[in-house]
């Protein structure tokens, strides 16, 4: 048997017996050469948190990290920066993150980047970023406060995160 | 976007008039989000698939088997793929410290499984089928009886959050959110069948559902290699 996909559903309100996993926020060990805490809340369309909603961060050849908001909306990762990687079309990607996003409320999941702010450079070149209208890159670059990167997911409304059709 | 998926905003659905994106998503060229699907950094336990003995008693309810097969869209099963999956009890309830619906927690059912496929691409839980319950979607809001399911697949593309509802349920035709899916194929795909071959005498009933993962072949100009 094949053929059409199966359907997505809303992860739901209650997925927290089932998904979430003890330090699954540590994509790397804490006080590691590198590690660096990123943190962030998730917002509604009319800027209120949103609570229930599951995070999911995939570095290729680095690894998986899976964590969910708090009340509060907010979440956080403990990660290295990954290194830059080749683009399919053969042009060098700026480093970042993959970031997936379900909550109660989206049907299907989300799909973000995270870029590092310190990659001036790199950002400016990188392909993806490119793809994007000026005015809404800031959205998927981490602002740095004090050594945390801070990287808000603004479902919708004004500042919108970019989100990628997948 | 095809008609057998949700979109992101479906006003009869509560929930998503204030978290569906109100931009359109950006499209990237092919090839940028064709990378391999993570190790996944959670063991599984022999246990980990009955989620009838996860505690000192068993759960209160009907036992059920469910079971089917998971495969790309070209057919081909997805061995060694990690399934996790939650659900109500019995009762209707998780057990959630957000859940207010006031029916009984059961103190021998936790509510959540993993396991992984086998070659074949085969899946197998063991738990109770669980309970409908209330939402406050609308005045009477009911969702049928559904068990959430979590996959990865081979490749990040391939992944996908979903619900697995029982057959001739009448809660599913008023649910926005199986509703939501456009097209009457694509909420039947979310439809397991009653498995009378798997079902094991005088022990416990048989589900039967497969699951369709976008792969490789989904892409529709590259070649079969």
């Amino acid at each position: 048997m094949s053929g059409p996909l199966t359907p997505s559903q809303t992860v739901g309100p209650f997925f927290g017996v089932g998904l979430p996993f003890e330090k699954g926020e540590q994509l790397a060990l804490p006080g590691s050469a590198g590690a660096m805490r990123i943190e962030g809340q998730v917002l509604d369309g009319k800027g209120e948190p949103v609570p229930d909603a599951l995070l999911e961060v995939w570095q290729p050849g680095t690894g998986f990290g899976r964590t969910r908001t708090d009340s509060e909306g907010a979440f956080h990762f403990i990660t290295a920066k990954p290194g830059a990687i080749r683009a399919p079309d053969g042009t060098m990607q700026a480093p970042h993150l993959n970031v997936t996003v379900f909550a109660r409320g989206l049907l299907r999941h989300l799909v973000t980047r995270l870029y590092f702010p310190d990659e001036t450079e790199a950002n400016a070149a990188d392909p993806v970023l490119n793809l994007v209208e000026p005015a809404r890159r800031e959205t998927l670059v981490a602002k740095n406060c004090g050594g945390v990167l801070r990287f808000d997911v603004r479902l919708q409304g004004e500042r919108e995160t970019v989100f990628f059709a997948i | 976007m095809s008609e057998l998926e949700p979109p992101y905003l479906y006003p009869e659905y509560v929930g998503t008039r204030l978290r569906a994106p109100a931009k359109p998503l950006v499209h990237l060229p092919d090839g940028f989000h064709d990378f391999p699907a993570p190790l996944f950094p959670r063991t599984i336990a022999d246990l980990d698939h009955d989620l009838t003995r996860q505690h000192a008693g068993e759960p209160i309810g009907e036992r059920i088997i469910v079971t089917g097969r998971v495969l790309d869209s070209d057919g081909r099963p997805l061995r060694k793929t990690i399934v996790e999956v939650w659900q109500a009890n019995a009762a209707g309830r998780y057990l959630d410290q957000d859940d207010q619906h006031p029916a009984p927690l059961d103190p021998n059912f936790t509510g959540a499984g993993r396991c992984l496929t086998d070659n074949e691409g085969r899946y197998r839980f063991i738990t109770i089928k669980p309970g409908a319950y209330p939402w406050k979607n609308h005045r009477n809001a009911w969702r049928p009886a559904h068990i959430h399911f979590s996959l990865f697949g081979s490749e990040f593309r391939s992944r996908l959050v979903t619900q697995m509802y029982f057959p001739g349920d009448p809660l599913m035709p008023r649910d926005p959110i199986l509703q939501s899916i456009p097209d009457q194929a694509g909420r039947a795909r979310l439809v397991s069948r009653f498995d009378p071959e798997t079902t094991v005498p005088e022990w416990a009933l048989a589900y039967r559902w497969d699951i369709v993962l976008r792969g490789r072949a989904a892409t529709p100009f590259e070649d079969e290699s």
